[in-house]
């Protein structure tokens, strides 16, 4: 009997140790995450005005450039996903790497090759673990990414884009990340980076009115040139700073809400170690008046 | 009425913003000013100085950039950097 009590004590005192690195990891990312809110909304002005930019020149201007049309000459797709390094984030990951595969499903189905870039080592690992081959990874920043980083992988994207169908270049790159809506809704996005579908912040023609006259310095194709890479950069930059705030906030509220069910679980340890402790007391006076009992009428 | 409505913006965050008299910036092919009903461009910037005349008066504020692009459209100046310092002379500001 005695044994039954032990382990519940000892069930008590393993959840009550649970419940403190669930808590502090609440904490950690409780106290970063208005840090990655931040970062997202000062970076949202550059990439709201490239954005804007870049539109202008496609509205504006008939320029052909790789970037805005389709290429014919390779099947071979880019898909950039961006998970969490780290886990104890409840779905996060698991629900961005479900969206990546219906893509690669969707994408494989209309006939085309994909190649997988992924960052974040919860995905690595995914992939790695089923033998998947990537061609691209990157780990070990999820929480806190860098413009550096964000360059890193812009460029490789990008020269895979940029290169012929022999070397492996590929005719679209998408992007699969977690959008941060708010601290209770993450919402896993996809979307196709080049060529580009840019008609934000462009007022539409009216019929009678005339364009306004752009000009261009030096010219549209330069100008396309310096524009392109770098909004490209600047939209997987953002990305990932929606992934890092989506990550963390999904952590914060998956170890709150193991807190609570370890709570849950301690109380309910408790009062079976009562009860067993009462049984055994029960036990004992039973066994003793029993005792007694025979004792007398013999 | 004619004033220009001028966002400085770098990759890490908003530089400026406010109204302006003028804006001259280090274009592709020369030093460009930009006054108010100026043609729609859009232009690629060389590693120079943005300089930037408030409307409300004041001292010029000036920004030494490395390279970037400038738009305007109807009034509304958009200069997007990759980043920018404060040189000398120029009134701190507020963000």
């Amino acid at each position: 009997m005695a044994g039954q009590q032990r382990v519940y004590k000892a069930r008590i005192k393993s959840t009550q140790s649970l419940k403190k690195m669930f808590r502090a990891q609440e904490l950690i990312a409780a106290s970063r995450i208005g840090k990655a809110r931040d970062r997202v909304a000062m970076a949202t002005p550059y990439s709201r005005a490239i954005t804007r930019a870049v539109s202008a020149v496609a509205t504006h201007s008939d320029t052909s450039h790789p970037f805005l049309v389709e290429r014919e000459d390779t099947r071979r797709v880019a898909v950039l996903l961006i998970a969490s390094d780290r886990g104890m984030a409840g779905a996060y990951s698991a629900s961005v790497i479900r969206e990546t595969e219906r893509l690669v499903q969707r994408l494989e189905a209309e006939g085309k090759q994909v190649a997988l870039y992924v960052a974040g080592r919860r995905a690595v690992a995914y992939y790695t673990f089923r033998q998947r081959e990537l061609a691209g990874r990157w780990t070990g920043f999820s929480d806190a990414p860098t413009p550096e980083i964000a360059d890193e992988i812009a460029d490789a994207l990008l020269d895979a884009f940029r290169a012929p169908a022999e070397d492996g270049g590929v005719a679209e790159v998408h992007v699969v990340f977690t959008q941060f809506v708010n601290m209770v809704t993450q919402r896993p996005r996809v979307i196709r980076m080049v060529p580009l579908e840019v008609v934000e912040g462009v007022a539409p023609v009216e019929e009678n009115d005339a364009l306004p006259l752009y000009e261009f310095e030096p010219s549209p194709e330069e100008v396309l040139d310096a524009l392109l890479p770098r909004y490209v950069r600047t939209r997987i930059y953002a990305n990932l700073l929606q992934a890092a705030a989506s990550e963390l906030a999904a952590r914060q509220r998956a170890m709150h809400t193991a807190t609570e069910n370890a709570e849950d679980l301690i109380r309910t340890y408790t009062r079976l170690a009562n009860q067993a402790r009462q049984g055994e007391i029960t036990q004992e006076i039973s066994e003793i008046v029993s005792g007694a009992d025979a004792l007398a009428s013999s | 009425m004619a004033q220009l409505e001028v966002d400085v913006v770098a990759a890490d965050g908003k530089v400026w913003s406010g109204t302006a008299r003028q804006v001259s910036a280090p274009a592709a092919d020369g030093d460009i000013g930009i006054l108010a009903g100026h043609t729609p461009i859009l232009s690629v910037l060389r590693p120079g100085a943005v300089r930037v005349v408030p409307a409300g008066g004041g001292a010029p504020l000036s920004w030494q950039v490395d390279g970037g692009f400038l738009s305007v459209d109807s009034d509304l100046v958009t200069v997007v950097v990759d980043s920018a310092s404060t040189t000398a002379g120029a009134a701190p500001t507020g963000h």
